[in-house]
C-alpha cells in the first residue's frame, strides 16, 4: 500500500518522460499562436481550459484559414472521441471515485496520462489509490503544458529549432515500454499489428482521424481474435 | 470571431468526451462484445500514435537509415520485449538516439 504522496509523486515521475516529449510541442503551439494574432490571453486560456494538444494545434490552424466557428468546434470534437474510448477503457476504475473527482480529473485525460495510468493499472491490478497516480500524471502534465505555453509565445522565434530536437522520441520509447509489456495474446498482437500498419496507410487523413479509424479497425481485429471470456484467464485476478 | 466563445465552445467539446463514460461508470452496464473491445483500447491507440510518430517524419513516410527515431523506436522495442521494464526501455531507446544523434552531427 502506497500513501497518496507517494502516488502523486510516482505519477508524475512516470509521466516525466512524456512531459518532455510534449514540452517543445506546447512552446510551438505558443509561438503559432502568437504568429496566428491571438493574444496571449486567449493562447493561455486556450491551453489553460482546453488543455488538448491536437484540437489547439487544429484551432490555430483553423482560426489561420479563416473557417468558421461551427466547423473549428465539430473538427476539434472529432479528435476528441480518441480521448472517449480512453475514458471507457477506464470505467471500471472510477466507478467508486465520488462525481466530482470523476469530473475533475476527466478534464485531465490526456494521451499522456492515460498511458500513465494504464501501465499503472497493468503492473499493480487493483491497487488503491489510483486516483493520486493519476492525480500526480495530470498536474506534472498540466503545468508543464501552461509554462511551454507561455514560453512558446512570449519567446517562441529566440528558441531555434527546438521542435527538431528530436524530443518526441522520448514518448515513442515510452509508450513502447507500456505497450509491449501489455502484449499478452494473440489477439493483442493482431490489434497492435493492424494499428501500426492502418496508422501509417492513413496517415495524411484530416485532423488525426487516421489515427480514430485505425484504432476502431485494430479494437476490432483484436475482438475477432480473442474469444468471450478469455481475458479473464490471461489476466492477473484483482 | 469572438475567441472566447470558441475556447468555450471547445472546452465542452474537449470535456464531454473525457468526462461522459467517467460519469456513467457503474451506472450503465455495457454488451460484453463492448467491454471486451475496451480492453483493446491502449494498444490500438497507442500503437497507432507510436506507428505514425515514428515513421512519419515531416509529413512523409520515411523508412531510411537517416530516421533515427526509427533506429531508437527498434532498439527500445527490444528492450521492451527482453525486459519488460518501463525504465530501462525508456533509457535504452533514448541513450541510442542520443548516441546517434552525436555521431550524425
Amino acid at each position: 500500500m502506497q500513501t497518496p504522496a507517494r502516488q502523486l509523486w510516482l505519477g508524475a515521475l512516470e509521466t516525466l518522460p512524456l512531459v518532455v516529449a510534449a514540452f517543445p510541442f506546447g512552446i510551438v503551439f505558443g509561438a503559432m499562436a502568437h504568429a496566428n494574432g491571438l493574444s496571449f490571453a486567449v493562447s493561455v486560456g486556450m491551453s489553460s481550459l482546453v488543455f488538448a494538444g491536437a484540437s489547439q494545434f487544429i484551432a490555430v490552424t483553423l482560426i489561420a484559414s479563416a473557417a468558421i466557428l461551427p466547423v473549428i468546434v465539430m473538427t476539434v470534437f472529432v479528435v476528441n472521441l480518441r480521448q472517449m474510448l480512453y475514458s471507457a477503457n477506464l470505467m471500471h476504475h472510477v466507478e467508486h471515485w465520488p462525481q466530482p473527482l470523476r469530473a475533475l480529473l476527466a478534464f485531465f485525460l490526456t494521451d499522456e496520462t492515460f498511458a500513465a495510468v494504464t501501465d499503472r493499472n497493468n503492473r499493480h491490478p487493483g491497487e488503491p489509490g489510483l486516483r493520486w497516480f493519476y492525480a500526480g500524471s495530470a498536474g506534472f502534465m498540466y503545468s508543464f503544458w501552461q509554462l511551454s505555453t507561455v514560453l512558446g509565445y512570449t519567446l517562441g522565434e529566440r528558441i531555434p529549432g527546438l521542435a527538431s530536437w528530436g524530443l518526441d522520441v522520448a514518448m515513442i520509447v515510452a509508450f513502447i515500454g507500456i505497450v509491449v509489456p501489455a502484449l499478452k495474446r494473440r489477439a493483442d498482437w493482431g490489434c497492435a499489428a493492424v494499428a501500426f500498419f492502418s496508422a501509417l496507410v492513413t496517415h495524411s487523413w484530416p485532423h488525426q482521424s487516421g489515427l480514430l479509424f485505425s484504432s476502431l479497425l485494430a479494437i476490432a481485429v483484436g475482438l475477432l481474435l480473442s474469444r468471450p471470456g478469455q481475458d479473464l484467464e490471461a489476466l492477473p485476478h484483482e | 470571431m469572438n475567441d472566447w466563445l470558441l475556447i468555450a465552445l471547445m472546452a465542452l467539446v474537449t470535456f464531454v468526451p473525457r468526462y461522459l463514460p467517467f460519469a456513467l461508470a457503474g451506472r450503465v452496464k455495457l454488451p460484453a462484445t463492448l467491454e471486451r473491445g475496451l480492453d483493446f483500447v491502449p494498444v490500438a491507440v497507442l500503437t497507432a500514435i507510436i506507428a505514425q510518430t515514428t515513421l512519419i517524419r515531416g509529413g512523409e513516410l520515411d523508412l531510411t537509415i537517416a530516421n533515427l527515431h526509427a533506429i531508437a523506436a527498434a532498439a527500445a522495442f527490444v528492450a521492451a520485449l527482453v525486459t519488460r521494464h518501463l525504465f530501462l526501455t525508456i533509457a535504452v531507446g533514448l541513450l541510442v538516439f542520443g548516441m546517434l544523434k552525436l555521431l550524425t552531427l
